[in-house]
């Protein structure tokens, strides 16, 4: 994933102002500006609560609802981990536990400025499960040494080739 | 003349490496002087052979499959550029027993076409539905849904054209149709693959949606966790509009008919149909109380149309072939078909669509050929994280509405989980409480409370303490979540909670086993 910018309100401004005319603003706004930060800000709170003319009371309580929205940045590498029900089926549990044994990485734990892994549920996978999703792209057919590979910034592609050779 | 391979960039494709093989192929047959064109195209949803590569011959499109970068070079060696013999070689497409089984009406184009060209589309016999739909009065469309027995696909199984028909009579200076594309089930990915290999075939559903009931702006809701949807579905919506498609005259009937995608974020509760329209809204996604129904009070307030990818998806072939042959398919109050989606541990995962009336067996053991283990099938998944938990006793179930809910299961949105016999049933049941807890909106109590009560009063029974009493107590959560639930999310938690307990009771009275220490 490509470096994200710091936290810059000129920017949110600009970002906020091009889409607050959109209906229902808030959720393009905010993936705007997680898109451009890799976080959204507190900061950003009163800017849109004044553009959308909510209060930023309002404008937190959207922000928090959605898992997606994150209050400060993510690493570099970022690996969403599926574990619903057909990825369970196909033992991601067991994988996760793995993982955690051998390299003591764990989903939904503050990472660092490298890594962020988080849970998911479902990424529409459910055939060719464990699955993830690593910097927005979908890996299939996950066991311990790709999905440690894949969090320590492995090639995603060589991630997927293998997935595709696990017959 | 340069030979045609059709290569997937569905998004289950491209997660077993089909983009490198894509390029593997181009740089293979720039090598070798072969002229080649490669089109990418949707996945036909034989999930288990992606990269499924297609050749262009004869015979028709020749089959490879599982393609891995390392074969390109045997595959050009054996001539598969002529449809050639190979250990991957699955013979025509078409032909293959996995395609010739099912009745692909809704799915026809998927994984056939280039999904965002538009005249592969109309090659194929797209937009005759809309070209149709344009010549009829609205009630006249309704009534052909109503012929058609097309109930919502989502999972609730609602006739649509009542929506339609009280969205029609509404009136209202605007309405608008809404796609909910917030596939949350795990074990479904049939909205998913639709919007990646034939994302035109939805348009037309929306554009015919609109010209029905005179909503001149539609919204796709796609959650976030396709990415790869959302794009393919911006790129279709954007060349429909310069095709004049969608826009201020739909195929030049003067009629207006504009189309956004809008991307959720990650909460599995915008599924619910009032919760999506608050999130489209800009709000929290909370559960509105119904009435007023969204067909008269639905986004912003106007009458709103809100079906499944796979209701809208279905109405152009219904339009351009009959009501009466898509009724056709299907048993009793089941008409048409479904596109079922078979996943976790089986051996051949993937989409199958069939008529409504097949059995559960038939999809599991026919198509999906058992556990990808190979061990014992022990419980089955029918319609997501809400659905029943079914024993390997009840595969004979026909697969229609009225039938699963007459064992207390429910068909949903037609995904299929399989599980060996190493799953703990106690574990699942907890792990739909946890859900339910994590997704909850918190609207209402029942849902709210209910779901943290569950999952302790689960770790309770499984710990062995005052297992009777907590019985107790887990019967009458279930019950107050089943009945005072404000939606479908507190008030279906209990089905997978209390199929698990009754068909694997087993697993929930276990000897308690002692904390490891750590």
């Amino acid at each position: 994933m490509t470096a994200v910018a710091g936290w810059n309100e000129e920017v949110a401004r600009e970002i906020v102002t091009r889409l607050v005319a959109l209906d229902g603003a808030m959720l393009p706004i905010l993936h705007a500006l997680q898109d451009e930060f890799g976080y959204v800000d507190p900061a950003a709170v009163p800017v849109i609560a004044a553009a959308l003319n909510i209060s930023r009371a309002e404008a937190h309580g959207t922000i928090s609802f959605y898992h997606d929205f994150r209050a400060a940045p993510a690493g570099r590498r970022v690996v969403k981990i599926c574990r619903a029900e057909a990825c369970q089926a196909n033992g991601c549990e067991g994988l996760l536990d793995e993982v955690r044994a051998r390299a003591g990485l764990s989903p939904d734990v503050p990472g660092d400025d490298r890594l962020t892994i988080e849970t998911v549920y479902c990424l529409g996978n459910c055939a060719l499960g464990p699955s993830a999703l690593v910097d927005g792209e979908l890996v299939g057919r996950l066991d311990a040494d790709r999905l440690i590979g894949l969090c320590a910034n492995g090639s995603v592609e060589d991630a997927q080739v293998a997935a595709g050779e696990t017959k | 003349m340069s030979v045609r391979i059709f290569i997937p960039k569905d998004a289950a494709a491209l997660s077993v490496g089909a983009e490198s093989v894509a390029r593997r192929i181009a740089e293979e047959a720039m090598s070798r002087g072969s002229a080649v064109e490669i089109v990418r195209t949707g996945s036909r949803g034989i999930l288990w052979l992606e990269p499924l590569v297609e050749v262009e011959t004869s015979i028709g499109r020749c089959a490879y499959g599982p393609v891995a970068p390392r074969d390109v070079a045997g595959l050009f060696d054996a001539g598969f550029l002529t449809g050639g013999a190979h250990a991957l070689a699955h013979g025509a497409v078409e032909t293959m027993d996995w395609m010739i089984r099912q009745n692909r009406v809704t799915f026809a184009r998927v994984g056939a076409i280039d999904p965002v060209s538009l005249d592969d589309f109309r090659a194929h016999g797209g937009l005759a539905g809309l070209e149709r739909a344009i010549a009829m009065r609205g009630a006249d469309i309704v009534d052909s849904l109503q012929a058609s027995g097309l109930r919502g696909r989502g999972g609730a199984g609602f006739p649509t054209w009542i929506k339609w028909r009280t969205a029609l009579e509404a009136s209202a200076d605007q309405k608008y149709i809404v796609c909910n594309a917030d596939e949350g089930d795990s074990g479904t990915f049939a909205d998913r693959m639709l919007m990646e290999g034939d994302p035109f075939l939805l348009i037309e559903g929306m554009a015919i949606a609109g010209l029905a009931v005179g909503a001149t702006r539609g919204f796709i809701y796609i959650r976030s966790e396709y990415p790869h949807a959302f794009r393919t579905m911006s790129d279709a919506i954007g060349v429909a509009e310069k095709a004049g498609v969608l826009g201020g005259s739909v195929l030049g009937s003067g009629r207006a008919f504009r189309l956004e995608a809008r991307l959720g974020a990650g909460a599995y509760i915008c599924g619910e149909e009032t919760s999506l329209l608050e999130s489209l809204e800009g709000k929290r996604g909370v559960v509105r109380a119904k009435p007023p129904i969204p067909a008269l009070q639905g986004l912003f307030g106007k009458p709103t149309v809100i079906n499944n990818v796979l209701s809208l998806a279905a109405v152009p072939s219904i339009l351009a072939d009959s009501a009466q042959a898509y009724a056709e398919y299907g048993v009793a109050r089941s008409r048409g078909t479904l596109p079922f989606q078979i996943g976790g541990n089986v051996k051949r995962g993937g989409l199958v669509e069939l008529a409504f009336g097949a059995t559960l067996r038939e999809l599991i053991e026919g198509f999906g050929g058992g556990t990808r283990s190979g061990r014992p099938i022990r419980a089955v998944q029918v319609g997501g994280p809400l659905g029943a938990y079914l024993p390997a006793n009840q595969l004979d179930t026909p697969l229609d509405y009225e039938a699963f809910a007459a064992i207390g299961a429910m068909l949903g949105h037609g995904g299929i989980v399989v599980f060996d016999d190493s799953v703990d049933m106690a574990k699942q049941a907890r792990f739909a409480f946890e859900f339910c807890a994590k997704e909850s909106c918190g609207k209402c109590t029942p849902c709210r409370i209910g779901a943290v009560r569950g999952v302790e009063t689960l770790d309770r029974i499984v710990a062995g303490v005052e297992r009777e009493k907590n019985f107790a107590v887990l019967d009458d959560l279930n019950k107050v979540m089943t009945d005072a639930s404000l939606c479908a999310m507190g008030g279906l938690t209990p089905m997978p909670v209390m199929s698990a307990l009754r068909h694997f009771p087993e697993d929930f009275r276990r000897p308690p086993q002692r904390q490891a220490a750590e």
